[in-house]
């Protein structure tokens, strides 16, 4: 046995080299991004919150609110670039009747509603994080981040950072007509 | 015209390289003098043309050429002259030039100085080494090449991370490299050897002095790289776990095993395979963390190398090189003759429980390193493996070898005497139970780790002192006598008591910075004072200062023992215009016993400033150590044994190699 | 390098970590809060814990984590609380499950693995020396050394 185990050494690094080939294949180009996390809240129901409207803003947003139907929740700010980027996608979606709820991290009120005013409203209603606890409940560590959540009140997907076209046709039209017709 | 000039002479050494590769390898086999005799002028040859292209490099950085596209992006005009210069291996692409130019030079240096070894032997190194070079050249030419240029050039460059122009990082990478290169040597030698079949003592000594070379410097580039971390990132951490520090750990660890391993090889002529095995895998393991962090596959978003076609390349370097000479090792290492015999109580016992315990510990730091990778590569889930992991696995695995440590130093070659070498250590062992002793009463949390870890560190610094005051005759001997064996002592002995000796002193900083550190975190405005381990530190205020290519908020920190002003602390928080970005410059005093440590933070926008204030007991210590260990490192590289044309192989028989030591 | 660019990217603005205005008066408390912010990893940052970290998320968990232990909580159950809902990524010290399993059993695996390797070579050994030489006794070692005197050492 003495003699067979000096292959040991290149098993074990052929192994790991595969490994790694594997690894750089999938993270390649058009492969998955590894700084993207699962949400550790899927298909768990939403967390408790009753968050206050946006100061100027009538409708604020609860965990009640979110159990009258399909939607999306969409965790935005002012101060995010991104969000700039997404929002045309977003608008595009309450256009085609998706109800869209925002969660507002950490804005000035009027900075908020300015970026409202110059870029349109998709939202319905809007809870204002201010102080980012509610944001620490739905478990969010990047701005702007999406959750798909279902008409029982539970998560049924997260998308981390803008929305594009892509994702809108390759996630959530097939993912929201597979819940709906449930 | 320069980068040109660079290209072609990278582009030229890329043939130098290949021809030192085949041509010297296929002399050695037909033993033609001549063939093998070409090694030597490639080498030289090849060292000059990298040479020329890394000075072209740096004449452009420091010409300011924003045609060219890498100084485009990694410099800028008004960045002070050494930080052009150290920008240029600040990058991934003049960083893989200075690895070659660093790979070049140890060619060159077993070219010139290698005449003590067998022709055969040479030739086959230099070989290895050419094929080494062929392959990081080819990927520096066709996947990282730092001579492009940009049409039309941009009028100003992107300038230099910030925290990147720091004289402590001016010089960390190259001692990295130096060492992360320098275990091609060892690796090398295997190869050869393993070609030639052949592995004795004679073989372990001449591997010696480059394995030496590599440690030493690793040992100097990982402890400048945590020296910087601990004043320049402002919280006063100096080591994290984090997989690219894993990444120069790594080597270290499988290259101390193999200083260890080796001198059983001399001495015993034993542990043969094995040693063959660590030279192939701590080069393995600098190439391994050398793909880590190139490749994009730790942190996509975030590292160097974005480009696939790089991590494709040097994954594919990686499994050629480590592959092919493991392919070797598994095929020729049955042949070796198996080494004399060893009992378990005797000095070569005790360097093979060295190296079990060091092999583990890099298994585990291998393993934790690349789990989270593991896990995501089969869609099992993300995790991190951070230090709460590494330090409840690592550390107890530190706890038998440090203890062993003077008991191993004590102990004779063949057969050793524990109870008698344990006796000799009765000082030690009473000292340090005063030590835990101590510590266990003026602690008031009692704790028994920090109490049992100063405790190993007394250990260690008396017992190897003892071991030492032994060795030269103390107390028994008279004066003379003393004096006489302390001049006549091989260096070696003082090299291995020294950074032995080193490791207690980092013990013991590491334990009581991490335990006695004191820590007040406060607004302050001007005229208030804080109280911190026996300091008055009183707040002067804060202001705008202007450096080079930067501007700064300095804060001013009057510090007095009593009533002495001792010194003034001027803390800064820098931003650079150019690389948007800013640093943290943590203000240091020191005595070599603790540390004040001072960060200043943002403003309360009314005269008020957040405030960071750390007393850290003993953290000198854990660089004094690095440095002491390097030190012991380089004494024992000026050995008699270890000198040019000192070994032969025909002149020494096996046993003559014993009693040098003890 | 390697320090170098894990530096460079992830802490790009150089942390200032936890706030004057975050520490509890509570001394016990804090330190519990200190303990536990360095067990929990700042998402946002890659690679350095809350207790580390200067951005904001970082700053909201401190809180939470101080705001969770005033309000009587264990340590475990307010770890546990971040960890319901960003999941093990946030935990630096990865949780013993199934999937973690051959993380934390290895160390000790490969050491014992190691020692019976060592065992049977020596063994291995032993039978091929069928005579043993019985170490030096401390008076003989005395003898010898005395015989051999300054020449040997």
């Amino acid at each position: 046995m003495f003699k067979r185990i000096t292959f040991l050494p290149l098993t074990i690094v052929f192994a790991v080299s595969v490994l790694f080939a594997i690894y750089l294949w999938q993270i390649g180009p058009g492969g998955k991004d590894i700084s993207t996390l699962p949400s550790a809240m899927i298909d768990k129901p939403v967390p408790e919150f009753d968050l206050a409207p946006i100061e100027g803003r009538k409708l604020g947003l609860k965990s009640g609110d979110l159990k009258s139907g399909l939607s999306l929740v969409n965790v935005w700010a002012s101060w995010c670039p991104p969000c700039r980027v997404e929002h045309p996608f977003l608008m595009e979606l309450a256009e085609k009747g998706v109800t869209i709820y925002g969660i507002n991290y950490r804005d000035k009120p009027a900075d908020a509603l300015r970026f409202l005013r110059n870029l349109g409203d998709p939202y319905k209603r809007i809870g204002a994080d201010t102080t980012g606890r509610v944001s620490i409940e739905w478990g969010i560590y990047g701005y702007p981040e999406t959750f798909l959540v279902d008409q029982t009140g539970r998560i049924r997907y997260r998308h981390v950072g803008p929305i594009s076209s892509e994702v809108i046709e390759n996630v959530f039209d097939s993912l929201m007509e597979k819940i709906s017709k449930k | 015209m320069t980068p040109e000039i660079g290209h072609y002479a990278a582009a030229l050494a890329l043939v130098f390289s290949m021809a030192q590769g085949v041509i010297p390898l296929w002399g050695a086999h037909k033993n033609n003098p001549l063939l093998m005799n070409v090694a030597v002028v490639t080498a030289r040859f090849q060292f000059i043309l990298v040479l020329l292209a890394f000075i072209c490099l740096i004449l452009s950085f420091v010409a300011s050429d924003f045609s060219v596209a890498l100084v485009a992006q990694n410099s800028h005009t008004l960045k002070p002259l050494i930080y052009k210069i150290s920008g240029v291996w600040g990058n991934h692409e003049g960083s893989m030039l200075l690895w070659i130019l660093i790979l070049a030079f140890f060619g060159l240096l077993v070219g010139e100085f290698g005449n003590n070894l067998p022709p055969s032997l040479r030739a086959r190194v230099l070989s290895i080494q050419g094929l080494i070079g062929a392959g990081f050249i080819a990927f520096l030419l066709f996947t990282s090449n730092p001579f492009i240029r940009l049409d039309p050039p941009p009028l100003q460059g992107s300038g230099l991370n910030p925290l990147l122009q720091d004289p402590g990082l001016a010089f960390h990478p190259p001692f990295l490299y130096l060492g992360y290169v320098g275990f091609s040597m060892a690796f090398s030698f295997a190869i050869a050897a393993l070609i030639e079949g052949r592995v004795d003592p004679a073989w372990a000594r001449w591997v010696r002095p480059w394995t030496l070379v590599a440690w030493t410097s690793l040992t100097i580039g990982i402890a400048l790289g945590s020296w910087w971390a601990y004043y320049e990132l402002g919280w006063g951490g100096w080591w994290f776990w984090d997989p690219v520090e894993n990444a120069s750990f790594l080597p270290w660890l499988l290259g101390t095993a193999l200083l260890h391993s080796a001198l059983v090889l001399e001495k015993r002529d034993t542990l043969k395979s094995w040693t063959i095995l660590l030279s192939i895998l701590a080069f393995g393991a600098s190439l391994l963390g050398t793909f880590l962090v190139r490749s994009g596959v730790l942190t996509s978003v975030h590292t160097f190398a974005t480009d696939p076609e790089r991590g494709v390349f040097i994954l594919l370097l990686f499994l050629i090189v480590l592959g092919g000479g493991l392919l070797l090792y598994a095929i020729r290492a049955q042949s070796l003759k198996v080494g004399g015999l060893f009992a378990p109580i005797s000095r070569e016992g005790a360097l093979i429980l060295n190296n079990l315990f060091l092999a583990t510990s890099f298994a585990v730091v291998l393993l934790g390193t690349l789990y989270p990778l593991l896990l995501d590569a089969f869609g099992a889930g993300k995790v991190s493996v951070g230090a709460p992991f590494f330090n409840a696995t690592f550390v107890p695995l530190m706890v038998p070898l440090l203890i062993a440590c003077p008991i191993g130093a004590k102990m004779a070659w063949k057969r050793g005497d524990l109870s008698g070498a344990l006796s000799r250590l009765k000082a030690a062992f009473a000292a340090s139970l005063v030590v835990i002793i101590f510590s266990m009463l003026l602690d008031e949390n009692r704790s028994l780790l920090a109490a049992g870890s100063l405790g190993i560190a007394a250990w260690l610094m008396i017992g190897i002192t003892l071991d030492f005051l032994e060795k030269i005759g103390l107390p028994k001997r008279s004066a003379g006598e003393v004096f006489r064996r302390f001049v006549n002592l091989p260096r070696s002995v003082w090299g291995a008591a020294t950074a032995h000796f080193a490791l207690g002193v980092m013990v013991a900083g590491i334990t009581v910075s991490s335990v006695w550190q004191v820590e007040r975190i406060q607004i302050m405005r001007p005229g208030d004072k804080v109280e911190i381990g026996g300091y008055t530190v009183l707040f002067e205020g804060a202001g705008q200062v202007d450096g080079p290519n930067y501007t700064a908020l300095q804060g001013s920190f009057s510090v007095f023992r009593g009533t002495d002003k001792v010194t003034v602390l001027l803390p800064e928080k820098r931003s650079y215009p150019a690389e948007n970005s800013s640093t943290t410059e943590a203000a240091i005093h020191t005595n070599l016993y603790s540390d004040l440590y001072i960060v200043l933070g943002d403003t309360d926008q009314k005269g008020g400033w957040a405030t960071r204030i750390y007393f850290n007991p003993l953290v000198p210590w854990i660089w004094v150590g690095a440095i002491l260990m390097a030190a012991g490192g380089a004494v024992s590289l000026t050995d008699r044994r270890l000198r040019v044309g000192a070994p032969r192989r025909a002149v020494h028989t096996e046993n003559s190699a014993i009693p040098q030591e003890h | 390098m390697k320090t170098v660019i894990f530096l460079l990217f992830f802490l790009v603005t150089p942390a200032l970590a936890i706030q004057p205005d975050e520490i509890l008066e509570d001394k016990v408390l804090e330190e519990r809060a200190r303990v536990i912010s360095k067990e929990l990893r700042c998402l946002v940052c890659q690679n350095q814990s809350i207790d580390d970290s200067d951005a904001p998320l970082a700053k909201d968990l401190r809180v939470l984590v101080r705001e969770r232990l005033q309000a009587g909580e264990s340590d475990e159950k307010v770890i546990e609380f971040v960890a319901d809902r960003y999941g093990d990524f946030v935990l630096l010290r990865p949780p013993v499950k199934a999937s973690t399993l051959t993380l934390w059993i290895s160390p000790i695996v490969i050491l014992i693995v190691g020692v019976i390797f060592l065992l049977m070579r020596f063994r291995k050994q032993e039978k091929n020396m069928p005579v043993k030489v019985p170490p030096l006794s401390s008076e003989e070692t005395k003898k010898l050394e005395a015989a051999l005197g300054e020449d040997k050492r």
